[in-house]
């Protein structure tokens, strides 16, 4: 296994800053079709690390009810890889945190892998999240391509995957481990429980070399704060995307958003 | 069944789980766990002569197999060549879907799971799987489509009978992929005590082997009675409906390395291939991935899954199995399409000339006889996959 000599945006952030980071996922074309760059301006602007922008899809499965519901409406406002491209391409003029994009294999496929991680790196994509882009075909097929382009992949793990899948994954990431906080899809638990703290204890006790973000259940200061004691920071996606849904994607609202998680 | 293959054939799946360029595992990381453990047990289960001891018992005197390979004389006549009929209509339970979760309750009860999770489309491999559920004492839950739960209520009331929970997919067209979305979600959820029993050939490796192998029963039958009949083991042609594939698999089976048997699959048209109302996955379809398997898809030109669209619930599904796929990409197989309206013709005729009332799904099948290049002397088997009383409904519309 090599490891990548990627140096971007989301490794200089990881070599500046080891705490606290807020990651925040919003799908892109969502609440309205032109609203991607809007929201991304507001997490800027509202000082989040990193954002995650969701290429919708049409069965999600990883994902529960609040992201599917944005996907699916993203999707009826027609949509795409190719018009999300058009909206990012010259965003960074104005936005200089590390964007990563998070979807499903197949529009990537469609779309060509090496056409897709071009066009990533044109725009200014940082890195990408695809769950069911499992890691041992990543490896065997598409990170020569991705490599090639300067694209990290960020691979999930999960309280069920085993120390030495983790030290396997490990040692074959850069950027991040993006540590799934329980068994779930998106967006369906909330809080930290003690079974949970005892599967971030581990996980910290095994020194791995990437720093580790944990998602999936923080949606407000105090799980924000729990996972933050035992990791390097945390990613909320369906709590802001909930916040876009009733609010829209006003630069005001989200900041109050960020602000209530990570004063 | 076959458990162990002697000579490795080009229809038999790799150690990655692929069918030519078709297969895998693409999953999400929260179900890696599952999968790996199946993946790595079953074929050491299945081939436990324990196993095979208690899979072949309830295959005989709870499903009641092998079942019947009929001549039917009066189709025959009216076809213009040897039609016989491969009896999975008489299977407990009403169709073939049941050799499978037979199988697949065995192999879950001997990795240790207390739940079963299951999608369904027609409610057939729903009320296979409640039904063995009940006969081990597991809590099964069901996912549905909201539509198909409208339109094969039979089955909902069946399930729910055999003590399953049944609950309604609402997302996307509400059927058979939606069902699948949901199982997939909640086996997420529920990763540790739980075994998805998937319906069809689809799904991520090992899965479509797996019920391959369980379902094979049906043409490892299929050559002992032709011998019989026939004085011959294999037929000039193998007929069988694809939704996700399991029917056909398991008639095609062992057949896929004899070329001289053409294996012939039926997909739905719909209202026609081109009216935007199709499930016609062959025709309409593209190499993607869908429920972790790598195959051919409906879907835009962006990625997106289409919505289906068939008269049956059984085979409105916009993939097919990888195995299926690598059959038509390879020509190995013949895929046609079958309109609603040709379907439920097929299956009037089939009530009216042989006394069987087919299922819609088996109703496809039956209708590509008239798309034949037959001869006299052709020998052909029809996978009767299932009975049509959950499809009165929707036939009586047409009487
Ligand atoms: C009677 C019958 N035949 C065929 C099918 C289609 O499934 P498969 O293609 O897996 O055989 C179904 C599915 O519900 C069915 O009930």
């Amino acid at each position: 296994m090599t490891t990548s000599t990627i140096q971007n945006r989301i490794t200089d952030l990881f070599s500046t800053k080891s705490d606290r980071l807020l990651n925040v996922y919003f799908t892109a074309g969502f609440p309205q079709l032109n609203d991607t760059r809007t929201v991304l301006r507001g997490l800027q602007q509202a000082g989040v690390d990193l954002v995650e922008i969701g290429m919708p899809y049409s069965d999600p499965v990883a994902d529960g009810e609040v992201i599917q519901q944005s996907n699916g409406v993203s999707l009826e406002h027609g949509m795409t890889l190719r018009i999300l491209f058009e909206q990012l391409a010259g965003c960074r003029d104005e936005i200089n945190v590390p964007i990563l994009l998070m979807g499903y294999i197949n529009p990537v496929l469609q779309f060509g892998v090496e056409a897709f991680c071009r066009k990533c790196q044109e725009v200014g994509v940082d890195g990408v999240i695809l769950p069911d882009l499992p890691f041992d075909l990543y490896e065997a097929e598409y990170r020569d391509t991705f490599e090639r382009y300067g694209i990290l992949n960020i691979f999930l793990i999960t309280p069920q995957t085993s120390d030495e899948r983790i030290r396997l994954i490990d040692e074959a990431s850069e950027g991040f481990i993006y540590m799934v906080s329980s068994a779930s899809i998106t967006g369906s638990v909330s809080g930290v429980s003690d079974v949970m703290k005892a599967y971030f204890e581990r996980i910290a006790g095994m020194n791995l070399r990437n720093p580790r973000l944990i998602g999936f259940g923080i949606n407000n200061q105090e799980t924000f704060d729990a996972a933050s004691e035992h990791a390097n920071g945390a990613i909320i996606g369906s709590a802001f995307v909930k916040h876009l849904q009733k609010n829209g994607p006003g630069a005001e609202g989200i900041d109050a958003f960020v602000k209530a998680v990570r004063p | 069944m076959q458990t162990t293959v002697d000579t490795q054939s080009s229809f038999e799946v790799t150690d990655k789980g692929f069918y030519g360029h078709f297969g895998g595992a693409f999953i999400p990381e929260m179900l890696y766990p599952n999968v790996e453990e199946l993946r790595q047990n079953y074929l050491n289960i299945i081939a436990d002569p324990a196993f095979q001891a208690e899979f072949w018992q309830l295959l005989t005197d709870y499903v009641g197999r092998p079942t019947p390979l009929f001549l039917a004389k009066r189709l025959s006549a009216q076809v213009g060549a040897t039609i016989y009929l491969k009896r999975e209509d008489l299977c407990h339970t009403g169709a073939h879907k049941i050799n499978n979760t037979i199988g697949q309750i065995l192999v879950a009860q001997r990795l240790g799971k207390k739940r079963i999770v299951a999608e369904t489309g027609a409610g057939q491999h729903g009320v296979a799987t409640a039904t063995v559920c009940a006969l081990m004492g597991l809590e099964c839950i069901i996912y549905m489509g909201s539509i198909d739960i409208e339109r094969q209520k039979p089955n909902v009331d069946r399930m729910r009978m055999l003590g399953a929970e049944v609950r309604p997919a609402k997302s996307g067209s509400q059927t058979l992929k939606d069902a699948t979305n949901e199982a997939m979600r909640h086996w997420i959820n529920n990763p540790v005590d739980t075994h998805y029993i998937i319906g069809s050939v689809v799904g991520p490796h090992p899965y479509p082997d797996m019920v391959a192998r369980f379902q094979s029963v049906i043409s490892e039958e299929i050559r002992k009675q032709l011998l019989e009949k026939e004085s011959r083991e294999t037929p000039d042609y193998v007929v069988a409906c694809v939704g996700g594939g399991s029917n056909a698999a398991g008639a095609f089976f062992h057949f896929l390395d004899e070329p001289q048997v053409r294996l012939i699959a039926a997909e739905a048209a719909g209202q026609g291939v081109n009216t935007g109302h199709s499930a016609a996955t062959t025709a309409l379809g593209k190499p993607g991935v869908l429920h972790g398997s790598r195959t051919i898809l409906m879907q835009t030109e962006d990625g997106q899954v289409t919505e289906p669209y068939s008269i049956s619930a059984g085979l409105d599904y916009p993939g097919i199995g990888p195995l299926h796929a690598h059959l038509f990409d390879s020509g190995r197989g013949d895929f046609y399409s079958v309109t609603d309206d040709d379907a439920v013709k097929a299956g009037f005729n089939l009530s009216k000339l042989e006394g069987i009332i087919p299922a819609l799904e088996t109703a496809h099948a039956l209708a590509v006889l008239n798309e034949l290049p037959l001869r006299k002397s052709d020998v052909v088997v029809v996978c009767l996959s299932g009975r049509g009383d959950k499809d009165l409904s929707t036939y009586t519309k047409y009487l």
